[in-house]
């Protein structure tokens, strides 16, 4: 019935599984990728979740990628179809050529199909309610019998899968053996009634190495752990609620003292994020490294406070995993939207240090860095994180600590430099870097108390409205904000083999996409230098890439192409020699979009490959 | 705006409190509030309470929101740091100044515009948790700084200034606190030292949230004829249920009282209360008891004031979260940071 030739890989190709949320697919997804793992290659998965606990659709992406492309590719292979609501959608979502997993206890119409693709039926419900009668079982299993029919048709060793479920349920005997006994179900029945393996296969390698399996999340709340943050305060929301979580479940392994049990650290779900920031901001001003985990919303009703941190000099920590806005957005979609309103947060003159991290190793060092940052700094400290990474389980390599490191807890005057007689002004600028020294309160009987406040003062923090010392404040925390430019994560560049013209900078969540799109245009004949951004305010080194591009193409993903503002704006450079490459509907940007937007522009430009030109 | 500095010379024979500090050492800058304003009053309360005390003044933390209210923090306690933060938003910022060192005394300074509007919420979450505070509203029914504005404690019928009469319900942040849990709930007059001094105290020796509202007449915008928050109407409507002492560190002088009209009240840190019971049947450590009280009273128009509900034996925040003795704020990466060893292991469980 195929008018196409049935898709043939080994160890690349994209599975995607369609669920209804609720119905307990999730673990046995994960278990999936994670089997491959095992087997030596690299996967990239990704949950497309709705909105809600349960009923409606969700759907699990799994990129099977020896070359290691962690960003989505885009497309499907193969089709795990278990949601009845989707089904029209997901078989036309199929790419042709490709496979159609499904449950085939009810016949279906064959208009319900298609030509070009190749139908697997298994009677999934059939061979569950024969074997199990409790309704929650039932739902449960028939996760683990398509786990075992696929472990079958992709060639898998069903011996790596059953490490993982000892894994999974050790201690839980029962449960262990009856995963065990109802993958092998599916797995056998698919052995006996269809032909296996398919055209995906699955094949041993080496290409994971040491690295780790995490979500971004998890990796940032560790980092606030390593960081030394004691007070954590949150709201829910998501796509950030999994870093307060995670941050309670670390601590609770980590910082608990051996003797009294008793807890070293704070952690607060506050009413609202007024709240939470409110907290962030009133412990660190009393010298505790404080954090909040929050989204775009909640940064929305934070930027009171932020303009405080800002004018006040107070150190916080605000982890943004942003999601597509404007408003409620689509708070299950990914987007990299929040990059100006953080930028510029708060009423009046501001600009703040965001941090953006690639991945999960870089949220870890970047969160841990952000609370040396804030207090030396004594200032917001933005960790720009996004749903893609923040919420989908990442390969990247071993999250690393240097045990020589010792926190940097910034200008802090002690009772002994007061009794000294150091000249203790709040808001002084004794080092010509902008940044003042600061007390904690209760340090000393009579030297080195001051009264915060949002209102302007001197450099002694008493209260003026005179015009030339708002002006020398404000001045002094612009020098301060340039002394951040040396002490944020520097751009990395990777330039092209060839020297080119053309360059790229992105950022973010962007970088496993943008680095095999670079690949794909290569293979086009376009060369193209790389800056990775990775914090702001840029490095100088921003500067000296733009001036040594004629054109440069700025890759993100929202619609206004915020960075590339940001950049206009900070650098006052011509916009039109940055080029905007957006992708803004809410999925991980592909290497696929970013190579065709940056090739059909480059082709647009009439540009004669270099290698053309010379030959 | 406070413009002239304070002379630092004092009377060499000033009384000495048992820490050796003078009067002097609990003031702050010279306020720039109305002249005859209440809030510099209840300053001056605060000031006597830290002096009677003994309490180290740098380490009190005053914390306050935006107002007039909030302003005075400045205006004692000069040797401590204080924080003017954000309107509405004093509660979360104690709060967290809390957590991160649990040793210094936290003083909250609000205003009923700060506390009853804008900041409803936090008032009301943090005394929900129970974080070890003293939580002042300094209560005039107005905002004075934007010049005259109803706010959320105005009684209903109240007339302003320019004649409005206000029609909205008014909220009784005392009838609120207890009944959201705080351990310690009072209200006063600013124009009654007498009761207001051993109030704060009691409440700063209380360990959990305490809550006093303090009635202080705007004299600006809110001491006219038809207003219920004006300094005669309050001293007509005053009910006062109790007077009281706190006795620390000094016997019990409950002998100096006559039996059965006094109570005494044993505080977590073992600073004692004795209540001079105005009202024979009432029973401070009776918190439905208490708003029944509250709500009949009021609705014959009085003024409930005085200690009008403790729990001896209160836990606070950081008994909820189990945190250790030491002052967060002081642990350091070696303590703090599980290392690279935990690290390596970590990374092995996630492959």
């Amino acid at each position: 019935m195929s008018d196409k030739k049935p898709l043939s890989s080994v160890n690349d190709f994209v599975v995607r599984f369609a669920n209804v949320n609720g119905s307990g697919s999730a673990s046995a997804n994960e278990m999936f990728a994670r089997a491959i793992l095992r087997h030596g290659v690299p996967v990239s998965p990704r949950n497309i979740f709705p909105s809600n606990i349960q009923g409606l659709p969700t759907w699990y992406e799994v990129r099977v990628t020896e070359d290691g492309h962690l960003g989505a590719r885009g497309g499907v292979d193969m089709m795990v179809a278990m949601n009845p609501q989707t089904w029209d959608k997901d078989v036309a979502g199929i790419e042709p050529g490709g496979y159609l997993f499904y449950d085939s206890t009810k016949p279906m119409p064959s208009t319900k199909f298609r030509d070009d693709i190749t139908v697997i039926g298994v009677p999934l419900t059939a061979i569950t309610n024969s074997t199990y009668t409790d309704p929650r079982q039932r739902q449960l299993f028939k996760n683990i019998i398509y786990l075992g029919a696929l472990s079958a048709l992709l060639d898998m060793d069903p011996k790596l899968i059953e490490q993982l479920i000892g894994e999974q349920y050790k201690g839980k005997e029962k449960l262990l053996s009856s995963n065990v006994h109802a993958l092998h179900l599916g797995r056998d029945w698919a052995l006996q009634n269809l032909k296996c393996p398919i055209g995906l296969r699955v094949k041993k390698s080496d290409k994971v190495g040491d690295r780790i399996f995490i979500e971004g999340n998890s990796a940032a709340a560790l980092g606030a752990v390593y960081g030394g943050a004691t007070v954590c305060a949150w709201y829910p929301i998501t796509p950030s609620s999994s870093v307060a979580e995670a941050f309670t479940a670390h601590c609770k392994k980590f910082r608990h003292d051996p003797q009294t049990g008793k807890a070293k650290y704070a952690i607060v779900q506050g009413e609202d994020e007024l709240a939470s920031i409110g907290i962030v901001i009133g412990a660190s001003w009393n010298g505790a490294r404080s954090f909040t985990a929050t989204s775009g919303p909640g940064i929305s009703l934070m930027t009171e406070f932020i303009g405080l941190s800002y004018f006040a000099e107070i150190p916080a920590v605000i982890m943004n995993i942003q999601r597509a806005g404007p408003s409620t957005g689509m708070p299950t979609r990914t987007q990299q939207c929040d990059i100006i309103a953080c930028a510029y947060a708060s009423h009046g003159d501001t600009k703040h240090v965001l941090l953006f991290p690639e991945d999960p190793a870089e949220a870890f060092e970047f969160a841990a860095a952000a609370f040396d940052l804030a207090e030396r700094l004594q200032t917001t400290i933005f960790l720009m994180l996004d749903l893609d990474i923040g919420m989908n389980h990442r390969l990247c390599r071993p999250l690393k600590w240097d045990d020589s490191k010792q926190y940097d807890r910034g200008k802090v005057m002690t009772a002994e430099m007061l009794d000294e007689g150091r000249d203790f002004g709040r808001y002084l600028d004794v080092d010509g870097d902008g940044i003042p020294y600061r007390t904690y309160p209760g340090t000393h009987p009579t030297k080195g108390s001051y009264f915060t406040r949002g209102t302007s003062r001197d450099r002694y923090a008493r209260y003026s409205e005179e015009g030339s010392v708002y002006a020398d404040n404000m001045q002094r925390l612009m020098r301060k904000f340039e002394t951040a430019q040396d002490l944020v994560p520097r751009p990395l560049q990777a330039n092209a083999e060839r020297p080119t013209k053309y360059g790229v900078i992105y950022f973010g969540s962007t970088s496993p996409a943008m680095d095999e799109a670079i690949g794909l245009l290569e293979a086009r004949g376009h060369q193209l230098d790389r800056l990775r951004i990775r914090a702001f305010p840029f490095h100088s080194s921003v500067a000296s890439f733009l001036a040594e591009h004629d054109f440069v193409y700025v890759v993100e993903q929202n619609r206004d192409s915020q960075l590339r503002q940001l950049i206009v704006n900070e650098n006052g450079i011509d916009p039109v020699r940055l080029v905007p490459i957006v992708h803004y509907d809410g999925t991980p940007i592909t290497a696929r979009y970013i190579a065709k937007a940056i090739g059909d522009h480059q082709d647009h430009l009439k540009v004669t490959p270099l290698r053309k030109a010379v030959s | 705006m406070t413009y002239i500095a304070k002379p630092k010379f004092h009377h060499p024979g000033l009384k000495k409190n048992e820490l050796g500090y003078t009067h002097r050492d609990y003031e702050g800058k010279i306020s720039t509030l109305c002249a005859g304003c209440g809030h510099d009053s209840i300053t001056a309360s605060i000031i006597e309470a830290c002096y009677e005390l003994s309490i180290e003044p740098h380490r009190v933390a005053k914390i306050s929101g935006i107002g007039c209210s909030s302003k005075t923090p400045d205006y004692f306690l000069g040797n401590s740091h204080g924080f003017n933060s954000v309107h509405g938003r004093m509660p979360s910022v104690l709060t967290g100044a809390n957590l991160a060192n649990r040793d210094l005394i936290y003083l909250g300074v609000s205003g009923d515009g700060d506390s009853a509007s804008i900041g409803f919420g936090q008032f009301a979450h943090s005394i929900r948790r129970g974080v070890n505070m003293t939580y002042i509203v300094e209560n005039n029914g107005v905002y004075g700084l934007t010049k005259g504005q109803f706010s959320a404690t105005a009684d209903r019928g109240s007339k302003s200034k320019k004649g409005v009469t206000n029609t909205d319900n008014a909220i009784d942040l005392v009838a609120i606190a207890l009944q959201l849990g705080a351990t310690f709930v009072a209200r006063s007059f600013s124009g009654d030292k007498t009761q207001l001094v051993p109030l704060i105290a009691a409440a700063i020796r209380h360990k959990g949230a305490s809550f006093i509202d303090v009635i202080s007449p705007c004299i600006a915008f809110n001491n006219h004829a038809g207003s219920t928050k004006s300094f005669d109407y309050v001293r007509e409507h005053n009910d006062a249920v109790n007077r009281l002492d706190v006795l620390v560190g000094r016997d019990p002088i409950a002998v100096d009282y006559a039996p059965g009209t006094v109570q005494m009240v044993e505080q977590h840190d073992g600073s004692k209360i004795a209540l001079r019971k105005i009202d024979a049947d009432y029973d401070p450590h009776d918190r439905l008891g208490a708003q029944t009280f509250l709500a009949r009273h009021a609705a014959k128009g009085q003024i409930v004031t005085g200690l009008l509900y403790v729990d001896p034996d209160a836990e606070d925040l950081h008994e909820h979260l189990n945190t250790v003795e030491t002052p967060l704020n002081t642990l350091e990466a070696d303590t703090l940071c599980p290392g690279s060893a935990a690290l390596d292991k970590f990374n092995a469980s996630l492959r």
